[in-house]
């Protein structure tokens, strides 16, 4: 158990909905969520296919977990070929949606075609619809969740929804969730639109078994307890991980106007402690922290805007509260922008989650067009008029309202930073890996974070390894590549089970493998659920490698591997990769051309 | 003097364990849909408020039941379902001023919070001490 046993298959093009039995030889080898979807990608679709034609499978999963008493059990992932990277994407999410479309009894659901019109998907456990999504298409995030609610008389209902964003195609949309959870990178949202379909609306009540309900409840008693004892943890909780800035900032590993610098002077206008000040006229940013689904951290802001402030002072329909800053996005509106105004950074925070759209790529290709503003290759003929100078408060919210509503300079800003660059003669200028935007932490002062950059399966991504600790301790590409290769592995494997990455820092796999195994069928020794998520990295990569991706690929912008750093601990440094790469070929069991061997393909089962 | 659930919604992050925990003491799997604790949520996450049975002491449910399947556990106070005599009629539904005592189309009888005989799961879930059994 763990599993419910059964998966949801919808070709829109047709209308068709089957449900079927999840295939327990795969359950057993890839486990669940990020793994078990890749499983299924892989099987259903040629990677060399088009991510916005109708051929592109798009995946939502559950893990065994989700949906349990584990900590953090809220956890789904969107599996999808991404439009932005053209690279498999993986991203997940918490809020309440996921556990919900398991309690309506379903591990997967996989879209397949193109809806006819734009269309939403209706579950409530066994009642499955494709409904027409009439006045819905062209509607805000948070406008289709409240809709849904009222049009079903049930207020439970969870919806993952897109935006505008994604119906227009701005290749870094989200699927977000619960208002303002986001399954946010590599542009899932975007693929959704591109099959017609606004919105999943799930309501469950079958509930979910563990196979020894005993074994389970005491690993949940302990494992609990780890959370709540660990000092990191403790610090998302009453910090919220933008606690991160002050550390990056001191270290000298905050990417700054577009990662031409390292460091921002606005730091602390924009951190926990600016958040949790309360200000002469008595308004203070943050209002509460917020968990997702069955999460005892709890590292969610909730804030709101100062009334008196620009960007709403005139409209009363943003002075409520709602989702506020996390590091990504404190580090995209701030420093990789140069804005130190933390009402409109949070302004904008709103305004992602409204419209839909990866606040990460949005801020590095709006930090790109700032240095293409400031450098005269663009002017304000092409912004619409805007002066787009770094550290301009008023640019940054007005672009991120025109790229969520696709209009104007904001189509531009939309493509990403790849291809606006390209656009404008300047490719040099996208910070990002495989077409995807990096997030807050610079390859030049952290040696490992540019080897996971390089290598994610994804594009540039801080999620999928870590290596912090290495990075921390040593500024050179020396002993990174064996950690990186591990913690790639070891998060391929949480990221399969339903449990938030946040939880690493309390439990290892060997406290994740005890709980599978106490809650699903097969002996989950520490070692076979290691194993899983090396099996699950590889697989991803081959889908890659058939993407067309190669070796070459696996790279920085030249601004990493050339420009040293101005300041802080990495001044005069740049980054390693060249050492660094052989050395992660060769510890994964590929060649040097990136492909893995045949005997890594035999020894995984693939 | 019973002791009693007190739930303090500043504290509350809306994490759901006791939602889960009570069903899985009751229910023996873990199902909000089916939990005697709910969690609402109001205003794009700021406010999240945990509600369930008061234990009445003037227990309207228990007075307006015709078959008399809701009595007293005189160890913790609760008012409690004995479910071979309720017949799902769901007057007490009605006659609950608060509405934490519900009708289950599966089972076809009512349920509410009974304190899980003196050791309400809920409270024991809770990470930040928005429920406690005091």
């Amino acid at each position: 158990m763990g599993w419910q046993k059964q998966i949801l298959r919808v070709d829109l093009t047709n209308g068709s909905v089957h449900k079927e039995p999840l295939n327990m030889d795969w359950a057993q080898q890839y486990l669940g969520e990020r793994g078990l979807a890749t499983k299924y990608l892989w099987e259903l679709m040629d990677p060399e296919t088009d991510p916005m034609s109708p051929d592109n499978v798009l995946i939502f999963a559950t893990g065994p977990l989700t949906g349990t008493m584990a900590s953090t059990s809220g956890r789904y992932a969107v599996v999808t070929k991404g439009p932005l990277t053209g690279a498999i994407a993986c991203s997940n999410s918490g809020g309440k949606f996921g556990a919900e479309l398991k309690y309506a009894g379903y591990d997967l659901l996989i879209l397949q075609g193109k809806a006819p019109q734009p269309s939403y998907l209706y579950i409530a456990d066994d009642d499955v619809q494709i409904i027409p999504a009439g006045d819905l298409w062209g509607a805000t995030v948070w406008r289709t969740e409240e809709t849904l609610k009222k049009i079903h008389h049930d207020p439970q209902i969870k919806v993952a929804s897109i935006g505008v964003a994604g119906e227009k195609g701005v290749m870094y949309a989200c699927v977000i969730n619960d208002l303002h959870r986001a399954a946010g990178r590599s542009g899932v949202g975007t693929v959704m639109g591109s099959k017609n379909l606004k919105a999943v609306a799930a309501r469950g009540t079958k509930g979910v078994r563990v196979e020894d309900p005993q074994r389970f409840m005491e690993l949940v008693k302990e494992t609990h307890q780890l959370l709540k004892e660990n000092a990191g943890v403790r610090e998302m909780t009453e910090l919220g991980t933008n606690a991160m800035i002050d550390a990056m900032q001191d270290f000298g590993g905050l990417p700054t106007r577009n990662f031409q610098e390292v460091q921002f002077e606005g730091t602390e206008k924009i951190d926990p402690a600016a958040m949790m000040e309360t200000r002469p006229n008595g308004h203070r940013n943050l209002v509460t922290n917020k968990a997702c689904f069955g999460c005892t951290i709890a590292c969610g802001r909730i804030a709101h805007i100062d009334k008196e402030h620009f960007t709403i002072v005139n409209r009363k329909e943003y002075w409520h509260a709602s989702g506020g800053l996390e590091y990504e996005t404190a580090y995209a509106f701030g420093p990789v922008v140069g804005v130190d105004d933390i009402d409109a950074l949070t302004f904008a925070s709103f305004l992602m989650n409204e419209h839909g759209m990866d606040p990460i790529s949005f801020g590095v290709t709006l930090a790109a067009a700032m240095e293409l503003y400031e450098t005269g290759v663009i002017s304000k003929q092409d912004t619409d008029g805007v002066e787009l100078n770094f550290g301009n408060a008023e640019a940054l919210t007005v672009m991120a309202e025109k790229t969520g509503k696709f209009e104007g300079f904001g189509q531009v800003l939309g493509l990403g930073s790849k291809r606006m660059c390209e656009k404008y003669g300047h490719p040099e200028l996208f910070m990002g890996v495989k077409g995807q935007e990096f997030a807050g932490y610079d390859s030049r002062a952290l040696q490992g974070m540019g080897l996971g950059y390089a290598t994610s399966n994804r594009g540039a991504c801080h999620l999928k390894h870590d290596t912090f600790a290495e990075d921390m301790e040593d500024q050179t590409g020396k002993g990174k590549a064996l950690p990186c290769k591990e913690t790639q592995d070891a998060t391929a494997a949480l990221d399969s089970t339903g449990i938030c990455l946040f939880t690493a820092g309390a439990w290892g796999s060997d406290n994740l493998a005890r709980q599978v195994d106490a809650a699903c069928e097969g002996d989950w020794s520490t070692e076979r659920f290691v194993e899983t998520g090396e099996r699950v990295w590889t697989l991803e990569r081959m889908f890659n490698l058939k993407a067309g991706f190669t070796a070459k690929d696996d790279t920085l912008p030249e601004r990493m591997l050339n420009t040293p750093a101005r300041s802080g601990t990495a001044k005069g440094k740049i980054s390693e990769l060249d050492k660094m790469l052989p050395e992660y070929y060769t510890v994964r069991g590929w060649n040097q051309d990136g492909e893995p061997t045949e005997q890594t393909l035999h020894r995984l089962g693939l | 003097m019973y002791k009693s659930l007190v739930l303090d919604a500043d504290k509350c992050t809306s994490c759901l364990q006791c939602e889960m925990a009570c069903s899985m003491q009751h229910e023996g799997m873990f199902n909000p849909a089916r939990s005697r604790i709910k969690v609402f949520e109001f205003e794009h996450g700021a406010r999240s408020i945990p509600y369930t049975c008061t234990q009445c002491e003037e227990a309207w449910c228990l007075h307006a039941c015709p078959t008399s399947a809701i009595v007293i556990n005189q160890c913790t106070g609760a008012k409690e379902v004995i479910n071979d005599k309720c017949v799902g009629c769901k007057v007490c539904t009605m006659a609950c001023p608060y509405g934490t005592i519900n009708f289950q189309a599966s089972s076809g009888k009512v349920v509410k919070c009974d304190l899980c005989g003196g050791d309400p799961q809920c409270a024991v879930a809770c990470p930040t001490g928005a429920i406690v059994y005091q």
